[in-house]
């Protein structure tokens, strides 16, 4: 087994996610599965290899700090599904 | 011949004759959508109204004289793609009432040439999946045979194009997913150079994959749609400023001087004969166009899932955190508190291959598990691009399947992410490097079916993609077949 269900239940806590134990039961023995799959990796040597994150390394694109057009207090909370039309609203958090 | 019948270049060139205006062909194009669309659903949304409007529009700039070079032609868009006060659902239920107020890149560029939005196409969710089975508003169907996918994650793109309801389509490929349904479907699709089209407005699924690229029924076409959206922008920090060529120059027939690498990697156990008899015949073709044939290996091919399906959950992620209720996109409203609130709108938001795809992410970027995981399949993503480098060394251009079979059933393998995620193998490559590849139609198989001829290139040599696809296509000269729709 390369994954437990305790580690998959940590795992979905960690993305805000919740499984219901049929979820979790299928969840575990997939992501296993896929794995297992990729261990196929270890078969390489790449402990001189630098590793890719970026095909091509862009490092700090800059523009002109000039102030330009953006979106309007009323534009940026129309797809809030719950605002007071000056801020979105969440539930109580302290 | 009906207008909707029209491939993009016709279509201009009737319109400029004054034979035919954009309001007929738009309606030509929504009548058929009408008729058609319950059984293929290619459709998330069709803006009816917006595209009349923008078709009247246009044919008053061509009046003008001050058309665009998409002037009056109707488009659809892949739901992923932001359009101003038209929902984008990302074929998720997290997005089902999302209106960006703004458009992506693409979108304003290709508006500003004039073309017409008919509406959104259907996707798997947030573009993860190879069927479009994935997806919370109708599967596409393919057009050629019932039953069958339509392949994705633009299967609602290709369908819209291959079914007649468009001439064209803007889609995304982060693993295939422009060129895969492109061949399920017979049409031509390509996946640009990484940075060579700006993915801003683009819904982010793994980001150092996505790009945005055309979807359309001829390779002429298909550089016109090129000519149109590609270019540096200032929004997309990652796009690169490099000169865009006039790609529908870049159409001329003959290939003396061209070499055509077959990698021999891709043409191994589980390829369909017919598949791989059509890509035979194909690379025949183009030696008789004056090609020079080589030999290629590309030795860390059999890699690519295993790094594809770590990085690209990764990055997904990561990107997919920003769908907590808080600002936009589907709320669950019982939560009391904000953990409860985060978590219940994702469960309920976001379906099983979604989730599946997180849960891999979170684990391997988790604290002791990246260094065995992300770490490692970026040090093999290196060496998948040293394949590449050198393989571009000895020839120009390469010449394989796009998926190793054809279209196959729908809900076959559903339980069995893993067999899906290997009919990737052929597409995913091209993503982990950055180069562009392209899917032509390269005939059919006896059971009636499209199987695409894969094309790819070194980094921005759109042109040659497109030259080489042109002349396969013009050597071919497939029969025009007649759809039962």
């Amino acid at each position: 087994m390369k994954i437990s269900k305790k580690e998959v239940e940590h795992v979905a806590h960690l993305a805000r996610l919740n499984l219901t134990n049929e979820e979790l039961e299928k969840m575990t023995g997939q992501l296993d599965n896929i794995l297992s799959y990729v261990t196929k990796l270890d078969e390489l040597d790449t402990s001189l290899v630098v590793p890719t994150s970026h095909v091509f390394s862009v490092s700090n694109a800059f523009r002109e700090d000039v102030e330009k057009e953006s979106l309007s207090q009323a534009e940026a909370l129309k797809n809030g599904s719950q605002q007071d039309g000056e801020m979105f609203q969440v539930p109580k958090i302290i | 011949m009906n207008p909707y019948e029209l491939t993009i270049s016709q279509a201009l060139k009737r319109m400029e004759q004054g034979e035919l205006s954009a309001v007929e062909l738009t309606k030509s194009c929504l009548d058929r959508i009408a008729t058609i669309d319950n059984d293929v659903s290619a459709f998330v949304t069709i803006d009816k109204d917006g595209a009349l409007a923008q078709a009247e529009h246009a044919d008053k700039k061509r009046k003008a004289g001050d058309e665009g070079k998409l002037c009056g032609i109707p488009l659809s868009v892949k739901d992923l793609l932001c359009t101003k006060g038209v929902r984008t659902t990302c074929g998720s239920k997290m997005l089902a009432n999302y209106v960006p107020p703004y458009d992506a890149t693409v979108v304003e560029k290709i508006k500003s040439a004039g073309a017409v939005i008919l509406g959104k196409t259907t996707m798997d969710e947030f573009a993860m999946g190879s069927t479009s089975e994935n997806c919370a508003f109708g599967v596409p169907q393919n057009p050629w045979k019932k039953g069958y996918v339509a392949g994705g994650s633009s299967g609602g793109s290709a369908v819209s194009v291959a079914s007649l309801e468009c001439p064209g389509s803007l889609g995304s490929d982060t693993g295939g997913s422009i060129r895969q349904p492109a061949s399920l479907c017979g049409i031509v699709g390509m996946k640009p150079t990484y940075g060579r089209v700006s993915r801003y407005g683009l819904t982010a699924f793994a980001s150092s994959l996505d790009q945005v690229g055309p979807l359309c029924r001829t390779v002429e076409d298909c550089a016109l749609m090129m000519d149109v959206i590609s270019g540096y922008d200032q929004m997309d920090s990652t796009s690169v400023k490099q000169d865009v060529p006039d790609f529908s120059s870049s159409l001329s027939v003959g290939l003396e001087g061209l070499r055509v690498g077959v990698p021999k990697e891709y043409f191994t156990e589980g390829l369909d004969p017919e598949v791989e008899k059509i890509i035979h015949n194909s690379i025949e073709v183009l030696r008789k166009q004056g090609a020079t044939i080589v030999d290629i290996s590309l030795p860390h091919t059999e890699y690519c899932v295993a790094v594809y399906y770590l990085i690209a959950p990764s990055e997904a992620s990561s990107n997919l955190a920003r769908y907590d209720g808080a600002l936009y996109g589907y709320r669950d409203m019982d939560a009391d508190t904000l953990i409860d609130m985060y978590k219940q709108t994702r469960s309920k938001g976001f379906g099983a291959e979604v989730k599946r795809r997180i849960l891999i992410g979170t684990y391997a970027l988790s604290s002791g598990y990246y260094d065995a995981y992300y770490k490692k399949a970026s040090q093999v993503r290196t060496l998948i691009l040293g394949d590449f480098k050198r393989a571009f060394e000895s020839c120009d251009v390469l010449i394989s399947p796009v998926t190793p079979t054809p279209a196959w059933k729908m809900g076959e393998n559903t339980e069995d992410p893993l067999a899906v995620y290997m009919s990737d193998i052929l597409t995913i490559s091209a993503n982990l490097a950055g180069i562009p590849g392209m899917s032509v139609p390269g005939g059919f198989t006896a059971a009636g079916l499209p199987v695409g001829v894969q094309l790819q290139a070194a980094h921005f040599q759109e042109e040659t993609l497109l030259k080489t696809g042109f002349n396969l296509e013009q050597g071919l000269g497939l029969e025009k077949r007649q759809l039962d729709i």
